[in-house]
């Protein structure tokens, strides 16, 4: 099966390396087959994989490729780890992947750099293939930052634009503060376990449960709670977590395609999947999944509430995003993991869906973005406005759609954690505020998911009569992918959640404790998906949501003039929100301009004033000092010197014959 | 009789007027080639009170070989002084001080 | 046999092209068919001497701990000094970096050297001989000539074909590394007067009591820190670098640097190890220091070869790191790997600056300024040079698959293994790095053409293409297979650690 698993990731990579390196030659059609076909034949192999594994009865796999180098007892290899878990997420991303390369042919129709763009995202399905297939932490750490690299590519795509080579820049540096985390806790992982493959830490992980180190001189921590936070730092950058969720608005200057694939539906989730991975590491230490939850509760709610006052169309999507990877952080801090990527894999698609549409609204707007400038589209383009519906819709959780399943079982399954919280304070207070993160979260979600489906597809039409003249739906490359992914948005929670969460689909691919097991206790009053249907709309979730629908149809098509009202009564309020609570600012002219002032220091203080000037140069000084005074003993006369050396024998002579 | 402190008497006083020379005199590079030529004679002297003395005849043919190289470094000597004096239209020694540091 | 006498070919036969080249070379103009003979000879002259490194390579035997392709010829029979030649799985990767990028400066300085082209060559070739010498040497007297001899064709390639102010550059680059090898000489003469013997691997047996041990280590020190350079005498490296040619820089960068990791491992460990341990904490923070506080000025730099000189320094401290950590790794695991990163962080840093210089050197030949100002917006005007550029760059910030990462991520774990803030501060490069690089590349790279002259760029020609091709294979290569290099290092650097965990007081 090795060959098997290679040319799942291979293929990809061939493809962009063809693209990229003869995109000239191959042209523009050449570019955009090759890597379509390639992206396409890794799926068609992936969902056979996934297929074998729940009809077929195929058992997990750990297959090493090559050893990457061996010193001093610790070897490092590059290997697949395939189980369900790897499965289904190698098929939401070839899925996802391959939707948006096709989509691409339409979005990047006129750009100058197309065969560069589909060699990018090629590479992006490689590296990101390399990091869920992963057997060790070593290509687990290359495939993170390989995707990084990618982001940042795409981000930057077009180059031209500061804005575009500001973002990336940003996306970079502040994935690399994760990464940072994350490096210290595969420091941490080798050296409790001495290893780097996954099977042998993880069965050595309850061992490292017993060892402390001291972080702080005199404070003993738990090895397991340092090494499970350090690599949930690494985490919080890659699934834009507060306080590191910075990069992720600002990485919407990116071509949207990618915005759809790599923003939203895998790259970002590879956060919430090294989470789910690492299971039978974060299991062992309570204090780590308290941080992880209280990080994604704070995401959840505050990044949502951020959607609100956005007007650019990527942007609120791009909160929204921000704001789901909140409530599968959640998730995870609560030891649901299953939830957590149930809710990644609904999410990939209809926030990849979601992504698309807004990017087949750009295009029919010629490149405009503010949702303030649209307005009744959907009379123009049905087909964007019906699947923007379904992905809207499956995003608030509306009754039946796939959101609905997930994220109805993933607050539950939050709920639940109630009984295994434990009874100190601190333990309650975090309990209560990721449970209520979660619950107002929904009403949020609702409110600026539809506050952008109005403005944009209801309400007046508020464009010039220029561009209403030229609007009309995009070619079918683009609406096709829509489509497709609309299908799995609205149905596919139906058949899979039952198995997913409660048939003990992942196996052995997820560890919980069994104390803590909440979604083994929410499947024992688990009764089919018509049963969760029904039991909807008695639950808070559902009137949030429609309360949250209902709020932004009453502001935005009913009243339109409410919101500037409601905007200068809480001016304060607004502001905050706008400026994002500072946190750009923060480190913009925080940590950025002070780390530069810094160095500015160190360079003209340290290096050129002390160093060079002082020690250096100023050891050169004294010498010419001396030698300034010296000099005048040099007369130039030939009588001085004979008479220096007169002197010179004289006092020889004398010490020779009196001295000694 | 006349003993070896005789010679050598005379001999340090020649090269003491020597180095006086040398020191003092500023004005004329010959007198100093003059003085060094002297210093040579000084210790030629000494060379020879104390072959005649010590009974080795080896000092007096040093003062052969001196002799020798001494007449060849007068004949350097000057015409190093003509090639100056062309230069420099002057051999007078407080102005040669190219040395200076 | 030819393998019996494969070192000295290595040494001597670039010594003796460049001696040839001198010999018949004159100063004329660079287009004439002299000129151009003169380079193919000088690039047939280091490519033949590559060729006999991969024999070297070939015929190295990864298994054996005793030194290999041995020669030993009396020299100075008075003083017990002999020509005596051997290398190790630390010094033959070395020689292989050395004769893998001399023929890459030749192609590199083909047609932009116009002024004393045949002598501009010479050098590099005559340079090339010593450092292979200082690389094989095992016998201290030697080491000392090769290590002084080479600093002579350095300081004149800085000083003849450097940029402006290349006079102040090459004498305080002269005088800074000069100043520290004279020490290294005292401290060969007072072990020479122990052993009797100036032969390396008797310094390595001798038993030296530990205060003696100190001041030989500080000596060393001195020496080895001024070459890598250590944080606080590292100021003669960017000024070094600014007024360098690009091919001075990056001989200077790839190869000369690894001169004082090199001296730390073949001398300062093996022979005081006592005195190496006494001080091993100053030298983590030392190294420590280097990381970050250069970090942090590379990042406000203006030029850009003054950039990638402090972005040099902040990496060889990795280097220095990884070999001071094994007195402080409790485990019985863990030393070696910090030992192991360093050496492979020196290789590929020699591979990824010199590769990073070259990408300078290709922009100043066109435009004429290193300053960061005076560009943005390459890209638009040349693609291909930009792909290499950023790959580069990004392998310059340690990223995964590149060679730039194999190093940093092993020094990592090690000192994690010897205390939580090594590691943590050693692990700021990761941001640090990327954040003056791909600042720069975002000011010169990326953006709108910012003037006329970039507006005017031609794309890379065959021959550099061909030179930046190589070092991106070489750099993925490393990056994406480590173990042929890791594999020929590991025999001796665990017999260096037995070595050194042997009290010798």
């Amino acid at each position: 099966m090795k060959e098997y698993y290679l040319a799942i990731v291979l293929i990809p990579l061939a493809a962009s390396i063809v693209a990229g390196l003869a995109g000239h030659k191959i042209g523009r059609a050449g570019a955009h087959w090759v890597t379509i076909i390639a992206v396409g034949g890794s799926f068609v192999l992936s969902a056979i994989v996934l297929g074998n594994m729940v009809w077929g009865g195929m058992q997990p796999e750990n297959v090493s490729v090559y050893t990457w180098a061996v010193t001093d007892g610790l070897r490092m290899e590059v290997g697949f780890l395939v189980d369900r878990l790897t499965a289904l997420m190698m098929c939401v991303v070839t899925f996802v992947s391959f939707m948006v390369h096709i989509y691409t042919i339409g979005y990047m129709h006129d750009d100058p750099g197309y065969q560069r763009f589909f060699s990018y995202i090629s590479l992006f399905t490689f590296s990101m293939l390399m990091l869920v297939m992963s057997n060790n932490f070593l290509q687990l750490f290359f495939g993170w930052e390989a995707v990084g690299l990618v982001s940042y590519l795409l981000i930057g795509f077009w180059y031209k634009r500061e804005s575009a080579i500001f973002a990336n820049l940003k996306a970079f540096l502040v994935n690399r503060v994760g990464d940072f985390g994350f490096i210290l806790g595969i420091a941490g992982v080798v050296m409790f376990t001495g290893s780097l493959d996954y099977a042998t830490v993880f069965s050595h992980a309850p061992l490292v449960a017993g060892h402390t180190i001291e972080v702080l001189p005199g404070t003993p921590w738990n090895a397991m709670t340092v090494i499970c936070i350090l690599l949930f730092i690494g985490a919080m950058g890659k699934s834009a977590q507060a306080p590191l969720h910075v990069w992720l608005p600002d990485s919407m200057e990116g071509p949207t395609p990618i915005s759809a694939l790599i923003h939203a539906a895998t790259m970002v989730t590879a956060g919430i999947f090294m989470v789910a991975r690492m299971s039978p590491l974060f299991e062992l230490s309570v204090t780590a999944l308290g941080f992880v939850i209280i990080i994604g509760a704070v995401t959840a709610f505050f990044t949502g509430l951020l959607g609100i006052v956005q007007n650019d169309i990527k942007r609120v999507v791009a909160y929204s995003t921000l704001s789901q990877l909140g409530y599968m952080t959640v998730a995870l801090g609560a030891s649901a993991y299953g939830a957590a990527i149930f809710h990644l894999m609904t999410h990939a698609f209809f926030k990849a869906l979601l992504f698309l549409a807004a990017g087949s609204v750009i295009i029919a707007m010629h490149h405009e973005q503010d949702i303030r400038k649209m307005g009744g589209i959907k009379k123009y383009m049905p087909i964007t406005y019906w699947t923007s519906l379904i992905g809207s819709l499956a995003l608030i959780g509306f009754p039946g759609s796939s959101g609905f399943f997930s994220k109805d079982l993933l607050i539950e399954a939050v709920r639940e954690s109630h009984w295994h919280a434990g009874t100190t304070m601190g333990d309650q207070l975090t309990y209560w505020i990721a449970y209520l993160s979660v619950l107002l979260g929904v009403f949020v979600t609702a409110l600026y998911s539809f506050r952008m489906f109005f403005l944009v597809f209801h309400g007046k039409e508020r464009m010039s009569e220029k561009e209403k003249s030229h609007l009309h739906e995009t070619p079918a490359v683009v609406t096709v992918p829509l489509i497709l992914l609309a299908i799995p948005s609205a149905v596919i929670g139906w058949f899979t959640v039952g198995p997913v969460l409660f048939g003990g689909f992942f196996g052995d691919a997820i560890y919980v404790e069994t104390g803590k097991d909440v979604l083994m206790r929410l499947g024992e009053g688990w009764h089919g998906s018509l049963g969760l249907l029904t039991h909807a709309v008695v639950t808070p979730v559902f009137w949030l949501a429609a309360a949250g629908v209902a709020t932004a149809w009453y502001l935005y098509l009913a009243r339109p003039e409410m919101p500037e009202t409601i905007r200068q009564k809480v001016s304060g309020l607004y502001n905050l929100l706008d400026r994002k609570y500072y946190m750009d600012d923060l480190y913009i002219k925080g940590f950025a301009a002070g780390g530069r002032s810094f160095g500015k220091f160190l360079w003209h203080k340290g290096d050129e004033l002390i160093i060079d000037g002082l020690l250096v140069n100023g050891t050169a000084r004294a010498v010419g000092w001396v030698a300034g005074y010296m000099r005048h003993i040099q007369t130039g006369y030939l009588y001085t010197y004979a008479f220096a050396m007169i002197i010179g024998l004289t006092m020889l002579l004398g010490w020779l014959i009196w001295v000694r | 009789m006349i003993g070896l402190q005789h010679y050598l008497t005379v001999s340090a006083m020649l090269f003491v007027l020597s180095i006086a020379g040398i020191i003092i005199n500023r004005k004329n590079l010959i007198l100093l080639l003059m003085c060094i030529e002297l210093m040579l004679l000084a210790v030629n002297t000494n060379f020879i009170a104390f072959s005649r003395f010590l009974g080795d005849d080896t000092g007096q043919v040093f003062v052969f070989f001196i002799l020798t190289v001494a007449a060849a470094e007068a004949a350097i000597g000057l015409a190093i002084l003509v090639v100056l004096f062309r230069n420099r239209r002057s051999i007078a020694v407080q102005e040669l001080n190219t040395l200076k540091g | 046999m030819l393998t019996n006498y494969l070192l000295s070919f290595l040494i001597w036969f670039p010594i003796a092209g460049g001696a040839t080249l001198l010999l018949i070379g004159d100063g004329g103009d660079a287009r004439s068919s002299q000129a151009r003979l003169m380079r193919l000879a000088a690039l047939a002259f280091s490519m033949l001497t590559f060729l006999g490194s991969i024999g070297l390579y070939l015929g190295f035997d990864n298994a054996e701990r005793a030194m290999q392709f041995v020669e030993r010829v009396s020299w100075v029979e008075t003083f017990n000094v002999w020509y005596y030649l051997g290398v190790d799985g630390i010094s033959a990767p070395l020689i292989l970096l050395t004769t893998f990028i001399t023929p890459l400066v030749v192609i590199a300085g083909w047609d932009s050297i116009t002024n004393r082209a045949p002598q501009y060559f010479a050098a590099f070739l005559i340079l090339e001989g010593l450092m292979i010498g200082v690389f094989c040497a095992l016998d201290g007297l030697l080491f000392y000539v090769f290590w002084e001899a080479m600093l002579i064709p350095m300081f004149l390639i800085i000083g003849i074909w450097g940029g402006e102010r290349r006079i102040y550059a090459t004498l305080k680059f002269f005088l800074y590394t000069f100043l520290g090898s004279v020490l290294m000489l005292v401290a060969f003469i007072w072990l020479y007067l122990q052993a009797e013997s100036f032969n390396l691997l008797d310094f390595m047996n001798l038993p030296i009591e530990l205060n003696a041990q100190k001041l030989i280590f500080l000596a060393f020190l001195i020496a080895f820190a001024v070459k890598v350079p250590m944080w606080p005498v590292h100021t003669w490296l960017p000024d070094a670098h600014v007024e360098a040619p690009t091919g001075g820089s990056v001989i200077l960068a790839a190869i000369m640097l690894k001169m004082g990791g090199y001296g730390f491992v073949r001398l300062s460990l093996p022979i005081v190890p006592d005195g190496s341990a006494y001080f091993s904490g100053l030298m983590i923070a030392l190294s420590l220091i280097a990381v970050v506080y250069i970090g942090f000025v590379a990042l406000m730099q203006k030029d850009m070869k003054k950039l990638i000189a402090y972005s040099s320094i902040a990496h060889m401290g990795f280097a220095t790191l990884g070999m001071f950590l094994l007195w402080w790794i409790a485990a019985d695991t863990g030393a070696g790997l910090g030992m192991t990163g360093a050496m492979v962080q020196m290789i590929s840093h020699g591979l990824i600056s010199g590769a990073l210089f070259l990408c300078v050197g290709v922009l100043y030949d066109r435009v004429h300024s290193r300053q960061i100002a005076d560009y943005g917006g390459v890209a638009n005007t040349m693609p291909v040079f930009a792909a290499f550029m950023v790959l580069f760059a990004m392998a310059n910030a340690g990223l995964p698959g590149t060679s730039g990462f194999v190093g940093e991520f092993m020094v990592i774990i090690a000192s994690f293994k010897a205390n939580f803030w090594f590691a943590f501060l050693a692990a700021t490069t990761l941001v640090l790095g990327a954040a003056y690089t791909l600042w720069m590349i975002k000011r010169v790279v990326y953006g709108e053409i910012a003037n006329d002259r970039v507006a005017e760029l031609q794309d890379v020609n065959a021959r550099e293409f061909l030179v930046l091709a190589i070092l991106a294979a070489s750099v993925l290569l490393v990056g994406l297979w480590p173990a042929p290099l890791v594999d020929m290092m590991n025999t001796t650097i665990e017999q260096l650690l037995q070595q050194v965990a042997q009290p010798k007081v």
